[in-house]
């Protein structure tokens, strides 16, 4: 065990750099891919046209800017396609060879993801810096403790996307079309997660269900550190639901690829 | 070492009828058949021997490739592969093997060669200076120096399938498991692959199970062949000797440089083929001297052949016998 995990990280230096020779090859991909992320700039251009006379709920015209720039952030760094890419590749046969390399596919899976980052953080962080200047650091937070606790949130958040995205993928395995399930996975992110709107503007009923749902610790997490003044208690509530989720969200991506493998070992691929 | 013991693998297969109102009771009922894919097959393949698995499309060969390389589970019986259960699919199993799938790619499309072989040394663990080694020798065996850069949607079928084998190769695996390699293959490439994995397997006592359906790949690589049909063994022995008991006699092609009549021909042995001054006949071993003798006294010829029977022709005459006289129990259901 031990030497599976110490040759994992030992292939890792060379598995990101290939990602981001792949992210690099597919730059007509990755720009449509990227754009694809960019619906919360829709969603900021309705919610701030909505609250330019007066404050919706609690949001003002910049609290929306604020609230949307920071969506489409923390979006860019944490989206993934792990789930369609899984798919192709139980169709194409492609995953037979990656069940015959001796590291867990899911660490190259994940290498593959990580190496995007760089390239998606040149999208993100001019638009960070547009963040800044245009809302005004005050529809951020000061707070030092909410600042330092902004990157391991995204990590979180990063890693919750991922299994969830992996558990989906391994269905390909049992289903022949998994992209219904995606589909039906992106309807309900959508919703819970905050993408659309923030949680607290919507209906109670559907508040108090995306408290309960791993959609909001995906995203509205770290979004709600970054644009909010929350106490202790909510902060803890927030990172402690992120590390429940990702441990819940791991054991059943894991879990589902190892019946998934079995199966496939079963009928073939 | 490879070693199956009664090893069997079955599916089950889904089936449905043509037509809508078919489709929409597959919803509800679906109706399942158990295919035996591979039924009760055992051979032992010592460390070094390259061998031939033949059969018909469907045989279960695939399948066997499969289960022996960690792919598939079992349904039943015993598989060890290098000391390891392959199905366990163990690190220090996957490092000693490799599986080519002739119509499968392990090469990242978009990028060259060079940059999958980069991603086998990391996840393989190969020390580089034995990477660097090997690499030499691959690219110089395969001719591979200007292709390693070129983007590998760039590269013809031949040049990609030279590359696959580099990639296959690169961790030295000592069992190959190969599934048709040199299919759609140029005869040139066909040969160059041929003699690679001749190469390989002489210079690291490596095991060698090849499939293909180039009968001239198997003929020219591997002393031994086991054939399968419907999931069972039917043959498993020297090649030659196989050659020899279903059909000693040999086949003596020559073109001829006179007007011949079939009747004088006749009296040689009998006459297999006849395009114009082509000529095939078929001698038994014994009276082949004499007939060669004759053919270059009486005759006039400008060339002259003398060879077994093709190996198509046998697998179709044992494929025949085995399916007009089936074991007890049959292959599907």
């Amino acid at each position: 065990m031990r030497s599976a995990a110490s040759r994992t990280l030992r292939a890792l230096p060379t598995l990101l750099r290939i990602g981001v020779a792949e992210v690099v090859a597919y730059r007509a991909e990755f720009l449509v891919w990227v754009l694809t992320m960019t619906q919360p700039l829709i969603m900021l251009g309705l919610w701030t046209s909505v609250a330019r006379e007066a404050p919706f709920a609690r949001y003002s015209s910049a609290d929306f800017v604020a609230y949307f720039l920071a969506t489409l952030i923390v979006r860019q760094l944490t989206g993934n396609w792990v789930a369609w890419q899984m798919s192709e590749d139980v169709r194409s046969g492609a995953m037979a060879m990656r069940l015959l390399r001796p590291v867990h596919p899911f660490f190259t899976y994940a290498a593959s993801h990580l190496a995007a980052l760089p390239l998606r953080s040149i999208i993100a962080l001019p638009v960070a810096v547009v963040l800044l200047a245009s809302a005004g650091a005050h529809a951020l937070t000061s707070d030092p403790i909410q600042l330092a606790l902004l990157a391991p949130s995204i990590a979180l958040a990063w890693l919750i996307t991922f299994a969830f995205m992996f558990a989906i993928g391994a269905l390909a395995f049992f289903l022949t079309q998994t992209m219904a399930i995606a589909n039906l996975y992106f309807a309900l992110f959508s919703l819970f997660s905050g993408y659309l709107l923030p949680l607290d503007l919507l209906p109670p009923w559907i508040a108090g269900l995306a408290r309960w749902l791993p959609f909001r610790f995906m995203l509205s997490a770290p979004v709600e550190l970054l644009t909010r003044s929350l106490d202790g208690e909510r902060i803890a509530l927030l990172l402690g639901g992120q590390l429940a989720w990702t441990a819940i969200l791991l054991a059943v991506a894991l879990g589902l690829w190892r019946a998934g493998v079995k199966r496939f070992e079963a009928v073939g691929g | 070492m490879i070693r199956a013991r009664d090893l069997t693998k079955h599916f089950k297969v889904h089936k449905r009828p043509p037509g809508l109102g078919a489709a929409l009771r597959s919803l509800v009922h679906r109706k399942y058949e158990v295919v035996k894919a591979v039924d009760g097959v055992s051979f032992t393949i010592e460390r070094g021997e390259r061998v031939g698995f033949l059969g018909p499309n469907g045989a279960g060969k695939t399948t066997t490739l499969k289960v022996l390389s960690g792919l598939l589970h079992p349904t039943s019986g015993d598989v060890a592969v290098e000391d390891h259960v392959p199905y366990r699919r163990q690190a220090s199993f996957l490092g000693k093997i490799t599986l080519v799938m002739g119509q499968k790619s392990q090469l990242i499309w978009d990028l060259p060669p060079s940059e999958t072989y980069a991603m086998n040394r990391a996840v393989f663990d190969v020390p580089t200076p034995q990477f660097d080694q090997t690499l030499a020798e691959l690219t110089e065996l395969l001719e591979l120096g200007p292709l390693l850069d070129k983007p590998t949607r760039q590269l013809s079928l031949g040049e990609r399938m030279k590359c696959e084998l580099a990639a296959a190769l690169l961790h030295r695996p000592t069992t190959l498991f190969l599934d048709e390699p040199t299919i759609g293959l140029d005869v040139a490439m066909q040969v160059a692959i041929r003699d690679f994995v001749r190469s390989y397997n002489q210079r690291h006592e490596a095991t060698v199970l090849l499939t293909s359906h180039y009968m001239d790949d198997v003929v020219a690589l591997c002393p031994r062949i086991i054939v399968i049909d419907q999931g069972k063994l039917i043959h498993d022995g020297d090649l030659r000797q196989l050659i020899k008991t279903m059909d000693p006699d040999k086949r003596v092609s020559f073109t001829l440089t006179q007007a011949i009549a079939d009747d004088e021909l006749a009296k040689l042995g009998a006459q297999l083929v006849r395009d114009g001054q082509r000529v095939t006949l078929r001698v038994a071993e014994r009276e082949l001297p004499a007939v060669i003798g004759r053919l270059l006294g009486a005759l006039k010829v400008a060339d002259l052949a003398i060879e077994d029977p093709p190996l198509e022709d046998i697998l179709r005459v044992m494929f025949g016998k085995h399916r007009a006289d089936p074991p007890a129990a049959g292959a599907a259901s």
